[in-house]
């Protein structure tokens, strides 16, 4: 495949027969017979030079081969030669060394190195497609080393002129992020800055790089969540998906449930303050995605069916079955995960999918998954109006030669039956027919299905038990005969006669059955020597010696067990006058369930909800907020509806002004197919933004002006501390000192405060270096309402100088990337000795940096900082047992950090434990039954990872400390600040 | 995103391996192969499997399976529809998917797959931008890179990706300006034993070759465009157009491509173009059945119905069968799957072609429950089954006048016959 130029060679090396060096290459890759020609010194010394593009293509291609790297004949021997040729004009050739390059660097670290410099000067080049290949090839060689590099490349590459350069900057971000983490702070803020550009090149590349960073900064979104509705249509497919597939998560934090009247739980209807209106962003979305519908790529369609699944209000959902039905005419693939994402919708919005029934149709040229599939979707669909010819249909399927797919439709015709009540008689008595079909699985997986339908109306079906019963001299499949034996046990008083004839039979063939069929020939032993017992006592206790020698375990002890209670005799206690209502109790009908029910709670359309399982990576969907967040922050700035406001008459046509801001041609933003009450919508958005201006301009002033949070307005102020909050340990000597000389005010508990535990304070500035101005804070453990991403810290001012402090207020917040600060009120006036709390909120980002600021009084400035202990970054979250145990099952192997440790003495027993575990952490308790173990869940303030931490105690004050959480570093913190806390 | 790429040959061998972050090693596979061991047809390997430390998400296409590795949470869609373009690209290229000519153009493959995705997120997928970056193969090229020692690999700086319409490439000339467009559309259908439809819909896409010069801006309408139900398009048509005025304007990538695809509403009448009578039977005692099917023209609206083709998947206990055919020819394959593919060719209204004979059972098998199902396949030019018709192309931004065409196509989608 490779062609040669003969004649430059033959005139750079003169006597040496390139053609003869040629072939010798071809051969040798072609061959595989790579070792002559890496000894060979004539090859060696002309690869050195690699004048020829011909050489090059031939030895890369041959060492990108997987044939070779499967044979052990690793060809990064070559590394120096192959990558001198980094600066070569011929691009094939360049191009392959970059493919060499990026897939051998990890193995030559210190080679790879020599590389970079050509690179660096790509990164100059007045060329963008240049500048954009250098960047994209540097941060693809996974050295370490060149980390700082890259971080420069990226940050200058984000600012580039050329769109192109910054989509490859986008790119590059997750590259950086997987090769050092420790990045994660200065790639927000390159992050941050593309997601604020407006072309559409870029907009997909940087929420994809969102995405793998930080996923959980929701907050950058804002300002930029409707240029991205408005771009998506332009932007290429792949990022449509990803876009889509966050904006989801974004509008499931900050819109209301548009179905919240519709549902009837009595929680909402209890909440129900005012009608319900939809954000006009959230109708932007809707708006936006929806024509996409008509994407030729099916990743979209399902993205966008997803988004409307999760957030359209109900009555707008079913334009996405059009949509789906479409995409299972393509690959069987594409239909195997459409269909598993229509099985689980069916089940909840099933009436979409009603005029589309046909389509699920099986055809026998469909792959068995697709059939038991589509299987699936008509069962879920099946109701009183198309069940018989949903059944008609059925019975075709019977007759097919897949036996795997008869079974299955065994199974979904006793689902429809047991779910429709009016077709119960008539599928009963179609799987009766179908016990003498000629295939013993379809016989066996019948009997199954009617036993489960036989055990909800056993009264009026004893001539099919008895049918049934004549079943077992064919009938071989042990789970079949199983079923049989199980129903003429429980229902024999319907069969007197026939009963212990089956019985006689069985306790012959005892000893060749199954075990789960011996199990049951006991069970029906013991039960019909309860009802009749004159006619098989002898029968009952010769199948109970037959099993009381028999190879199983299992089954000896249940023969055990049964004669104990069954047969009477004077050591046998109080519960053998109970057998019969043991034995033959009412057994509830089992209940036949989808197994998509509640796949719904993974986001449709992930890998997760096909696995049914948390995906690596995942982000949880969240659940719709109770009350919405503050809709302005999505506001713009001025600058920008400049731009657009004069590019449409605000009179005519208010809609479209905020809308198709990018007003290139194709942006189909269909402002023409308006709804009705588009037009008060989008005035009022108009609205906002012209007023968003106004707010701009003096930001501070109405910061200073907001309403008090209503969890400051019912704390006094007051001081909350007292003597013994302190933590006399952790505190220097001389502070203890000064408590001592200067006692506390007077003991006030606050009105709300934590559960259990006391609040541990902390001083932030003291008395003397604040001339008289004494701080102190704590963490309230209270939900900072402004902002729920944020922990509440409490501070409390003194004054203890002789005249007044006045306005003392926050400054200069010098913080870490990504976090953020909500500063308290102005205090204007602090008299001399008087004490006052207010509450400012800070979001640490889920980590224990500390938070530096400046305490400004009318006359100084004070430097603080407040560095948080890992168990105040979180909040307690209440689950169940059963969720715990869920929970703390998916978060297994790196996120489990478990320690064993010795109890202190005073810290024995589980009230003192959970104690000590809630004043280290914020969490709250989980209920769980044994005495032994004691559970605590909650999650991280800012991204609301799961926490889960249990403490079992043993004998002697021995426990282990087991913490999941999915942030290992929080882990590991939590793990220690417990330890600590239990043991001290 | 995607981790990496592995082709498959049917026989379990890996012939081609790509990274794109962290090599992953091929024994990765293993689950995949184990899975394709158990699986009794290569489309019944599940697309989706879990390993303990990665996902496997394959396609099977062409005989060959696409498997690519991811490691984390991915719309498992995003990949699926990604390996088929991936596929799509080397049909495009070089004109069929298989073992033997990935084998033959690896390394521009390699340089293909480096260009279609970075780090593992889709870079360049459309044929134009691609086509322009690395040229594809003709004969006249390899002669004359040959003699100029030129590579495959544009060496001018491609434009395609930066432009806002990233489907077209810039600076195209051409000295016939010529547009044609295939309305093609297929028949699915389910008959049951008696002829009745059980199910049937059509499904319709307007395939385009367009050779034009420059930047042309088309806008091409329909007679009735009422009757299509539902659309899916190019991502150069305007949807908002479409929405508003139900006609197609779109500035066309250049060459082949699928402008549509649509789906005519099941509700009006699916006209079937043909019908068949059909009784196989199997004897109770005795190890043999018969078989006797007819095929006739029913609502072809006067046309001639060609390419018939008849194909019955016989139950696995056939031993051998004997069959006459009073049109074409019938071939008998007895691997896997026992099939019978009758080929008729053009349909007679006078004389209708027959086939029957006699199938023989293995010894001692016993009569088979299901009756085997017939698949057919037709095709009758210049004809949309369901009626659509394409009104006027017109073209818009440059000066010329180009050759336009229209040509209709109807074909048997997934015509199914139960007996």
């Amino acid at each position: 495949s490779c062609v040669h130029n003969d004649e430059v060679i033959s005139q750079q090396r003169g006597n040496v027969t390139m053609k003869l060096l040629r072939e010798q290459a071809t051969v040798c890759c072609y061959a595989f017979e790579c070792s002559s020609f890496l000894t060979n010194p004539i090859t060696y010394g002309y690869m050195d030079g690699f004048d020829s593009a011909v050489q090059c293509v031939t030895v890369l291609y041959w060492v990108c081969d997987p044939q070779m790297i499967a044979r052990g004949k690793n060809a990064s021997d070559l590394f120096p030669a192959v990558v001198k040729n980094v600066a070569c004009k011929n691009i094939e050739v360049k191009k392959l060394v970059y493919v060499y390059l990026v897939r051998y660097a990890e193995e030559q670290q210190d080679l790879a190195l020599l590389s970079i410099s050509t690179f660096q000067r790509g990164l100059k080049d007045p060329n963008q497609l240049i500048r954009a290949s250098a960047l994209r090839v540097l941060s693809s060689i996974r050295v370490t080393i060149i980390v700082p590099i890259m971080m420069l490349a990226i940050k200058e590459a984000a600012s580039d002129m050329s769109p192109y350069v910054r989509k490859t900057a986008a790119h590059a971000i997750p590259k950086l992020y997987s090769l050092d983490p420790e990045q994660k702070d200065c790639l927000i803020e390159v992050i941050e800055k593309l997601l604020a550009d407006k072309t559409t090149l870029v907009a997909g590349s940087v929420v994809m790089a969102f995405e793998e960073v930080c996923p959980e900064r929701i907050d950058l979104i804002h300002k930029n969540y409707r240029k991205l509705c408005n771009l998506l249509i332009d932007v290429e497919e792949w990022g449509q998906v990803v876009i889509i597939n966050m904006l989801t998560r974004y509008a499931r934090t900050q819109f209301l449930n548009p179905n919240m009247n519709v549902s009837t739980t009595e929680a909402t209807a209890i909440v129900k303050r005012k009608p319900y209106v939809m954000d006009p962003d959230h109708r932007l979305l809707l708006r936006n995605t929806k024509p996409l519908l008509q994407s030729r790529n099916a990743a979209v369609v399902m993205a966008v069916a997803q988004l409307y699944f999760h957030l359209a209000p109900k009555a707008e959902v079913g334009v996405i079955a059009k949509a789906l039905v479409r995409l299972m005419r393509s690959h069987s693939e594409v239909q195997y995960v459409v269909l598993q994402n229509v099985a689980t919708m069916s089940i909840k919005r099933r009436g979409m999918f009603e005029p589309y029934l046909k389509s699920f149709y099986i055809r026998s040229t469909d792959p068995t998954q697709i059939k038991v599939l589509k299987l699936e979707v008509l069962t879920n669909l099946a109701n009183e109006t198309n069940i018989s010819t949903i059944l008609r249909e059925f019975q075709t399927y019977i007759k097919s030669n897949d036996k795997d797919f008869v079974a299955a439709t065994i199974q979904a015709i006793g689902r429809c039956a047991t779910n429709i009540g009016e077709v119960r008689d008539t599928c009963l008595n179609g799987l009766v027919q179908l016990l003498s079909n000629r295939d013993e699985l379809v016989v066996a997986e019948s009997v199954v299905v009617i036993k489960k339908l036989l055990q909800m109306q056993p009264e009026q079906h004893s001539d099919i038990i008895k049918h049934m019963a004549k079943l077992t001299d064919n009938i071989q499949v042990p789970m079949a005969r199983a079923s049989i034996l199980w129903l003429i046990g429980e229902y024999c008083e319907h069969v007197p006669k026939i009963a212990p004839d089956v019985l006689r039979k069985m306790a012959k063939t005892f000893t060749n059955e199954e075990d789960i069929v011996k199990l049951q020939i006991i069970n029906l032993a013991a039960k019909l020597y309860l009802t009749n017992s004159k006619q098989t006592k002898l029968l009952t206790q010769y199948v109970l010696n037959l099993a009381k020698y028999d190879q199983n375990y299992d089954i000896r002890d249940r023969a055990r067990f049964i004669r104990q209670l069954i047969v009477p005799t004077d050591k046998s206690g109080a519960l053998s006058k109970y057998a019969k209502k043991l034995f033959l109790a009412l057994k509830p009908a089992p209940v036949l369930e989808s197994p998509f029910k509640d796949r719904d709670h993974f986001q449709l359309g992930s890998l997760s909800h096909l696995l049914n399982a948390k995906a690596g990576g995942y982000q949880v969907l969240p659940d719709w907020p109770e009350a919405a967040p503050d809709p302005s922050v999505r506001n713009v700035e001025v600058k920008e509806s400049v731009q657009t406001y004069p590019l449409h008459p605000p009179a005519s046509d208010t809609a479209s002004g905020s809308e198709s801001g990018s007003g290139s041609e194709e942006s189909g933003s269909g402002s023409e197919s308006e709804e009705s009450n588009e037009e008060s919508e989008s005035a009022s958005e108009e609205d906002e933004e012209e007023e968003g201006k106004k707010k701009k301009k003096n930001v501070e002033k109405i910061k200073a002006r907001k309403p008090v949070p209503e969890s400051e307005s019912d704390s006094q102020p007051n001081t909350i501390a007292s003597v013994q909050v302190f933590d006399t340990i952790c505190k220097p000597a001389w502070l203890y000192m000064q408590f001592l000389l200067n006692p506390p005010l007077p003991v006030s508990v606050p009105q709300t405060i934590i559960p259990s535990g006391n609040l541990k304070t902390y001083e932030l500035l003291h008395r003397i270096t604040g001339e008289g101005l004494s701080v102190e804070y704590c963490f309230s453990r209270q939900p900072f309402s402004p902002d729920p991403h944020m922990v509440a810290v409490k501070i409390q001012f003194t004054n203890s100088a002789t005249s007044e402090a006045k306005s003392l207020h926050v400054e200069d917040a010098k913080l870490q990337s990504g976090m953020r600060i909500k500063e308290f009120p102005e205090i204007e006036v602090l008299p001399a000795g008087e004490t006052i709390s207010v509450v400012m909120g800070i979001d640490f980002c889920d980590s224990t940096q500390a938070a530096n600021f400046q305490l400004c009084t009318h006359t100084r400035k004070f430097f603080v900082s407040i560095q948080p202990p890992v168990g105040e970054l979180m909040m307690p979250i209440f689950m169940t047992e059963n969720e715990f145990k869920k929970e703390q099952g998916q978060l297994m192997g790196m996120n489990e950090i478990t320690e064993k440790l010795t109890l202190e003495e005073k810290c024995q027993g589980e009230h003192a434990v959970v104690q000590r575990v809630t004043t280290a952490a914020n969490l709250s308790r989980v209920p769980c039954g044994s005495d032994k173990e004691c559970r605590f869940a909650g999650k991280t303030v800012t991204s609301g990872s799961l926490v889960l931490v249990s403490v079992v105690t043993k004998e002697d004050g021995a426990a282990q400390l087991t913490v999941n959480c999915e942030k290992m570093v929080i882990g590991t913190m939590l793990v220690k600040d417990i330890h600590q806390a239990l043991t001290q | 995103m995607i981790n990496s790429l592995f082709l498959i040959n049917p026989s379990g061998e890996i012939f081609l391996e790509k990274h794109w972050k962290s090599v992953v090693s091929r024994s990765v596979c293993d689950y995949f192969l184990e899975a394709k061991e158990k699986a009794l047809e290569p489309e019944d390997v599940p697309p989706v499997i879990h390993t303990p430390h990665h996902y496997l998400i394959s396609i099977y296409r062409d005989k060959l399976f696409f498997l690519s590795v991811i490691q984390t949470e991915v719309p498992p869609l995003f990949v699926i529809e990604f390996l088929h373009r991936v596929a799509e690209m080397i049909q495009d290229y070089f004109g069929e998917c298989s073992e033997t000519v990935v084998k033959d153009h690896m390394v521009m493959v390699y340089e293909l797959l480096e260009e279609m995705l970075d780090n593992g997120f889709p870079l360049a997928t459309e044929s134009n931008v691609l086509k322009e970056m690395i040229r594809p193969p003709t004969i006249l090229r390899s002669v004359v890179n040959t003699l100029t020692g030129t590579s495959n690999v544009g060496d001018t700086l491609l434009t395609g990706q930066l432009s806002t319409i990233p489907w077209r490439r810039a600076g195209v000339r051409y000295t016939n300006n010529e547009a044609y467009f295939d309305v093609v559309e297929e028949i699915d259908a389910i008959l049951d034993q008696s002829g009745t439809t059980v199910f049937a819909e059509i499904q319709g896409v307007v395939e385009a070759c367009v050779k034009l010069s420059g930047m042309p801006d088309l806008t091409l309408s329909f007679m009735n465009p009422r009757l299509l139900d539902d659309v899916s398009f190019h991502p150069c048509v305007r949807y908002k157009l479409w929405e508003s005025e139900r006609v197609l304007s779109f500035i066309p990538p250049d060459g082949n491509f699928t402008l549509m695809t649509y789906h005519v509403n099941a509700q009006n009448l699916v006209a079937i173009p043909v019908y068949v009578k059909q009784s196989i039977s199997f004897f109770e005692c005795g190890s043999d059945g018969r078989l006797d099917v007819t095929v006739g023209p029913k609502q072809t609206m006067g046309k001639t119905v060609e390419g018939v083709m008849v194909t019955v998947h016989l139950p696995k206990t056939i031993l051998s069968i004997n069959l006459t055919a009073t049109q074409g020819s019938y071939t008998y394959d007895n691997g896997t799957k026992v099939t019978t593919l009758w080929d008729i060719g053009k349909l007679n209204p006078q004389k209708l072609p027959n086939l029957r004979g006699s199938l023989s059972l293995q010894a001692g098998a016993p009569k088979p429950e299901e009756n085997p199902s017939l698949n057919i396949d037709l095709k009758i030019q210049q004809l949309a089954i369901s009626g659509l018709k394409v009104n006027r192309l017109d073209m818009f931004g440059e000066k010329y006048k180009p050759f336009k065409g229209v040509k209709y196509i109807t074909k048997a989608g997934k015509f199914q016959v139960r007996t």
